[in-house]
């Protein structure tokens, strides 16, 4: 039996809109998968305003579009969009179900994969909690941990479904896993399976990032993806042997090719030959992709090896605060203008007895993106400058920007100022991400789903 | 003989980020323009070419079902995504930076040129706009 599973989401801040194609066309699952490191971070600062905040918020959006398909037994959702704090994820999932009159739901909370309570308990186990980035010792960790989340895989949402849940709601679960769960769950693999479960790994792959497998951000001829303004979701048809079709809902606009497929395979990756998931080690480079008719591409004979015997997890510490300037210079000589005045405002700043940690300096329509990469500037007919700059306190980070306004009548000629970054100049805290290694065992054994029924 | 051409008439590009490391990955056209990649886009040639841009190491993987290659850059992006004060704090820009990249072509590659955007229809839209 084929299970169809779509990718209804691919980051906080997706377009719910593209869903119901995915509905209409018909899924099995809905996987919305929200998170990324960053929205982690996003997540942590909401959660620090407000104990009932933590997930992504954007989620009733999606549940309002979904759940009555939910509840008419079309189909199941499983999203990560609880984010680090779960619960509440699944207290709105509960009152936006009834706030649409539903009823007869079983919602599924995935737990567990919030670390911060135990680190010290994991220390004490034995774990380092050294950075697997930089290799720097935890007791160098800058600070206190403001979240701690470690990549859960597709067990417990296997779990979730095998106990019925119609709505499966998690944290901090890796982006495939919510795929390979519903794979999984669906066909009965086994955990030890390891090419299946690198196959729904991968399938999920190139799923979680909603229209990228379906002509989005796309570098082939992008100018000729059909309907762009209107992008679909992907579909994958899973067999019970882990291959599949890459496929996007009929009568719809983008684009799903051998191409716009090995965009996205490699998206985010560092060895393909080896991608570290939870529940298996993934050969990417064993897939062998195929066009099968139009807008539908084959996927088979990947190939898995046993999982590692860690899992990644997210640490994040406080580090600093940070502003942002922006002002434009026009032809003549702007990109002169832009520098000169970047100069200014770093002069005025030093002046002002304001410590600044670090500035970055950007020439928008000089070179703003390609650094060395980038030919030099010639002549270009108008240059803005986009200064960024990061302090210790948040009230040295808000006043920086200030210095630059005088400049517009006591600068290089012809200047238009503006302040930047949240529209009133407020400064952005800035979060240092710490990855980190910790034994799959020690976390698993906190690991636990609970239900609820919406009656 | 050879003749220098620059990679984005060979190849698409995707790029993004994990923590303070970039992934770039480039995607040849054919099979003859991947042979051409591997042989000249080689980790030492992308770390020069970013520069100061990239302070940490570069490691290339090859991807033949695909005919891609993928860079892992490494202390690459101002400190990672939230930490970052870069515009592009998650590399989304990189491939594009990369594929500026110039490389030595047999003379047979000379006048490739991947097709540039017909954007009529963008146009169409935007002439259609409301506007003064």
């Amino acid at each position: 039996m084929t299970v169809r599973i779509g990718g209804g989401q691919g980051f906080y801040g997706d377009t719910p809109a593209a869903v119901d194609g995915l509905l209409d066309d018909g899924v099995d699952y809905l996987c919305l998968e929200a998170l990324a490191e960053l929205t982690l971070a996003i997540l942590q600062k909401d959660r620090q305003r407000d104990e009932t905040l933590g997930y992504t918020r954007d989620l009733p959006l999606y549940l309002a579009k979904a759940l009555p398909a939910v509840a008419a037994g079309r189909t199941k959702l499983i999203t990560n969009a609880g984010g680090i704090n779960p619960t509440a994820a699944a207290r709105a999932a509960v009152e936006t179900a009834k706030q649409l009159g539903l009823s007869g739901l079983r919602i599924a909370t995935v737990l567990g994969d919030d670390l911060k309570p135990r680190l010290a308990e994991l220390r004490d186990a034995g774990m380092t909690l050294a950075n697997s980035e930089s290799g720097a010792e935890f007791d160098d960790f800058p600070g206190e941990p403001l979240f701690a989340s470690a990549y859960l895989g597709a067990r417990p949402i296997v779990d979730a479904l095998d106990g019925g849940a119609d709505v499966v709601i998690t944290g901090r679960v890796a982006d495939a896993a919510l795929f390979l769960g519903a794979a999984a769950h669906a066909h009965g693999w086994h955990w030890d399976d390891w090419d299946r479960l690198a196959a729904g790994t991968l399938i999920g792959h190139l799923l979680e990032c909603s229209g990228q497998v379906a002509g989005g951000n796309y570098t082939g001829e992008w100018w000729t993806i059909p309907h762009p303004w209107d992008l679909p979701y992907p579909i994958a048809e899973v067999e019970p042997d882990g291959s599949a079709v890459i496929t996007k809902p009929k009568d719809s606009g983008g684009r799903v090719d051998f191409d716009t497929v090995r965009h996205q395979l490699l998206y985010e990756v560092h060895d393909p030959a080896a991608y570290l998931a939870p529940d298996v080690v993934a050969d990417f480079t064993s897939a062998a992709f195929t066009d099968v008719g139009t807008d539908r591409v084959r996927v088979e004979g990947v190939q898995g090896a046993p999982a590692t015997p860690t899992y990644k997890a997210l640490l994040a510490y406080h580090a600093g605060w940070s502003g942002e300037a922006r002002a434009a210079f026009s032809w003549p000589d702007a990109y002169e203008k832009a520098k000169a005045t970047a100069a200014l405002l770093a002069k005025r700043v030093e002046m002002a007895g304001l410590a600044v940690d670090e500035w970055c300096f950007e020439y928008w329509g000089a070179n703003a993106l390609g650094g060395p990469t980038a030919p030099p500037p010639h002549e270009p007919p108008e240059v803005a400058i986009r200064a960024a700059w990061r302090c210790a306190d948040e009230r040295t980070a808000a006043v920086v920007g200030r210095q630059l306004i005088p400049l517009t009548l006591s600068a290089p000629p012809a200047g238009f100022t503006g302040m930047g970054r949240q529209g009133g100049g407020r400064p952005t805290e800035l979060l240092g991400i710490w990855p980190t290694l910790v034994d799959r065992k020690l976390v698993d054994e906190k690991v636990r789903v609970t239900f609820e029924e919406v009656t | 003989m050879t003749a220098r051409l620059q990679l984005r008439e060979l190849c698409g590009y995707r790029s993004g980020d994990k923590g303070d490391i970039a992934d770039v990955a480039i995607f040849a056209d054919d099979e003859e323009a991947y042979d051409l990649i591997v042989r000249e886009v080689t980790a030492e040639r992308v770390k020069q070419h970013f520069g100061a841009m990239v302070r940490g190491s570069v490691e290339r993987y090859e991807a033949r079902n695909v005919l891609a290659l993928n860079f892992v850059l490494r202390d690459a992006l101002g400190g990672g995504g939230p930490r970052s004060l870069r515009s592009d704090s998650l590399g989304k820009t990189l491939g594009g930076a990369l594929v500026r990249l110039e490389i030595d072509v047999p003379d047979a590659f000379a006048d490739r040129r991947r097709p540039r955007p017909d954007v009529t229809w963008a146009d169409q839209i935007l002439d259609a706009l409301p506007k003064r």
